[in-house]
């Protein structure tokens, strides 16, 4: 077993963390404090990331991309999730792996421009009475001839206000089951400003400014077959191909914005003096941060060795929902020790910790909850044993 | 011009505190983070842009270091050198074993130009550049600001005390680069990936013959004194008069 980086892993780590100090830090009280992104300023900082070949860097090398390895691109995702969200995200684009299971035609139209940064994906699952239960989602894309109508309403899509197009989940059948009807999923890609398509402003949000939520309504939406990614009714094998690493990637930006939160903290502990000392000489302080420092390394390894896994092709659904749990939930646990140790001054916008704070609340809720991560978790240890 | 030789040292990252040995033998290297010499990446980025205007063909860096400095000469290919040698030297190294090792590979290379950083930003020594050049019996331009190549000579700017001085000199010759020659470009990610693949030779330093002066051995290492703590003026009267007491004005 070897936990060492290579040379090249070590490069990618200074590549990136370079790009992320100079280029967006220095924007990000500009974009937290209006909670807008300039358009300008996203357009320079997108094109800086493209020269550097940061932006798709996820996808592999055949395709335009950077073909970072699992580990290497956990590595990557880590520095970049140390910038604000809406400068990272939007500047540095990666565009969704499932966008890999387009074929013929669809790879000109959405795979290859969304790696060159010309075209924007977002993806939408979620609706206002389906979050966890995915399945239980109403909207529905039905096959009529060679054309699909989708009818419904999809909410929370990140940066749909930024995209071209959608990667949409819908239902298009139902089945019989043992446990009674199933619904059938079908993946479609829909562009912005297809005829019954329309994307409005979503909810205001503690955590991510200046990163968008939005709602998408379809109405008799009609879009040609050979919009459908993957096969009819299979959109959730699609699904699970591809997506089931982006937990990965949620678990990594985690482990950057905590280390930087635990420098923070390091850094007062030193230089903030009360009673005479440093306030790290006293041990309320310091077991804080050895505390914090023990779950940022626990985390990390575990979604490393996830990862790891990934790249061996043995990683399972249960070793991702333990990376992504255990990142987020210490996200939530360094970040409010952090603040805690600045005191006030942590409450206070003149540094980054109360933006990190309230962005941590987000990363236990999306890309499935803290408890949907338990329950895959716990299904892992029981089935095998007929539970 | 067919070939520039740069050199890349391997130190301590310009961002780590550093702390002496509590034997005061050397400074602290056990996991320390370790980088490309920025004067080095400066140089390296000269010659990136001497190519990239269609002025050379190749760029080879070379190191002179332990086996652990094939990170920097791949940091190096990443950024767009052609191939690395590194010369594997364990231990400390006087400026003129860097030069007369250097000297080896030149005679071996035969580069029409070395560009090398003005120092490391460990030992600060800045003598490999002028050593080189009596060696190699070539002209040296140290602390280059601004580089231009006309034809077989080359024209350089350096930042004086009396302000700015340009030099003509034939080439080949050997210069060093100075902080503001220009701005090292991001390493980009698809290359680093590809650096894995460029060649990397490694030569032993016994193999090159070359004669160890041994003119000089570290005996002691100490951290600089602390900074005595200041004191806070209410304005530039107050200031004065400060410096007055101390005798300082
Ligand atoms: C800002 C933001 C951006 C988002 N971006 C996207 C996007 O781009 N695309 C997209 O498709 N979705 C997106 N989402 C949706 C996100 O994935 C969902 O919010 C998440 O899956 C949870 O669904 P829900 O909010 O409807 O909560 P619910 O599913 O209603 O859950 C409510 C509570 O019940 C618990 N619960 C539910 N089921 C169980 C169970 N079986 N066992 C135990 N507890 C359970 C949950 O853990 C939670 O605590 C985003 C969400 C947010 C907030």
């Amino acid at each position: 077993m070897n936990f060492g980086l290579t040379d090249e892993q070590s490069m990618i780590v200074k590549a990136t963390k370079d790009f992320v100090e100079n280029e967006l830090y220095p924007y990000e009280k500009e974009v937290e404090e209006t909670a807008f992104l300039r358009p300008e300023l996203h357009r320079e900082l997108k094109q800086k990331a493209i020269d550097a070949g940061l932006y798709a860097a996820n996808m592999p090398v055949e395709v335009g991309g950077a073909g970072l390895d699992p580990v290497a691109w956990i590595l990557y995702e880590k520095e970049l999730g140390k910038a604000h969200y809406a400068l990272h995200y939007n500047c540095v684009g990666r565009p969704s792996n499932i966008l890999l299971a387009c074929e013929g035609e669809q790879r000109e139209k959405y795979l290859f421009p969304s790696i060159r940064g010309e075209r924007v994906d977002c993806l939408a699952l979620t609706e206002p009475s389906a979050g966890s239960d995915v399945r239980g989602m109403k909207t529905t894309a039905i096959l009529q001839g060679d054309e699909f109508v989708i009818n419904g309403t999809k909410h929370f899509i990140s940066h749909a206000d930024h995209a071209d197009f959608v990667i949409l989940f819908a239902a298009s059948g139902e089945e019989e089951s043992p446990r009674g009807k199933k619904k059938l999923i079908t993946a479609l890609l829909v562009d912005m400003g297809t005829p019954g398509f329309e994307v409005r402003p979503g909810y205001k949000n503690v955590s991510h400014r200046g990163y968008n939520n939005c709602i998408l309504e379809f109405n008799d939406c009609r879009v040609p077959k050979s919009q459908m990614l993957g096969e009819l009714h299979k959109g959730f094998e699609v699904a699970n191909t591809w997506l089931s690493a982006t937990r990965l990637q949620v678990a990594a930006t985690c482990l950057g914005r905590a280390e930087r939160a635990l420098d923070l903290a390091k850094q007062w502990s030193v230089d903030r003096v009360q009673f005479g000392q440093q306030i790290g000489k006293f041990q309320g302080v310091s077991f804080k941060l050895a505390d914090m420092a023990l779950e940022l390394r626990a985390a990390e390894l575990l979604t490393l060795e996830a990862a790891w896994k990934l790249g061996q092709g043995t990683a399972t659904d249960s070793d991702m929902a333990m990376a992504k749990l255990k990142a987020t939930e210490m996200l939530a646990m360094v970040a409010d020790e952090a603040l805690q140790i600045h005191g006030g001054m942590g409450l206070m916008s003149d540094l980054p910790l109360e933006r990190i704070w309230r962005d941590a609340r987000i990363e236990r809720i999306w890309d499935g909850t803290s408890e949907v991560q338990r329950h895959i978790i716990s299904r892992s240890l029981l089935r095998p044993l007929g539970g | 011009m067919r070939k520039i030789l740069v050199g890349i040292k391997r130190v301590v990252d310009y961002n780590v505190r550093i702390r002496v040995k509590p034997d005061n033998s050397g400074v602290v290297l056990d996991g320390v983070k370790m980088s490309v010499n920025p004067f080095d990446e400066i140089a390296l980025e000269e010659a990136l842009r001497i190519r990239e205007r269609g002025e050379a063909e190749e760029i080879v860096a070379v190191s002179i270091g332990p086996d652990d400095a094939q990170q920097q000469l791949r940091t190096a290919l990443a950024m767009g050198a052609d191939r690395a040698i590194l010369v594997k030297h364990d231990g400390m190294l006087e400026p003129l074993t860097v030069a007369k090792t250097l000297m080896a590979i030149v005679s071996r290379e035969q580069p029409e130009l070395v560009i090398l950083g003005k120092q490391a930003i460990d030992d600060d020594n800045s003598q490999a550049t002028q050593m080189l050049s009596a060696l190699w019996d070539r002209p040296q331009v140290t602390c280059a600001s601004k580089v231009e190549i006309k034809g077989n000579t080359l024209s350089v700017v350096r930042e004086v005390d009396a302000g700015l001085e340009t030099l003509e000199v034939d080439l080949p010759a050997v210069i060093s680069a100075d902080l503001r020659l220009n701005e090292p470009r991001y390493v980009k990610l698809p290359d680093i990936m590809k650096a894995k693949k460029k060649p990397l030779d490694v030569v032993e330093f016994a193999s090159l013959n070359v004669a160890t002066p041994g003119q000089l051995t570290a005996t002691h290492y100490e951290p600089p004194k602390a900074r005595a703590k200041g004191v806070m003026v209410k304005d530039v009267a107050e200031l004065i008069s400060a410096l007055k007491n101390k005798g300082l004005v």
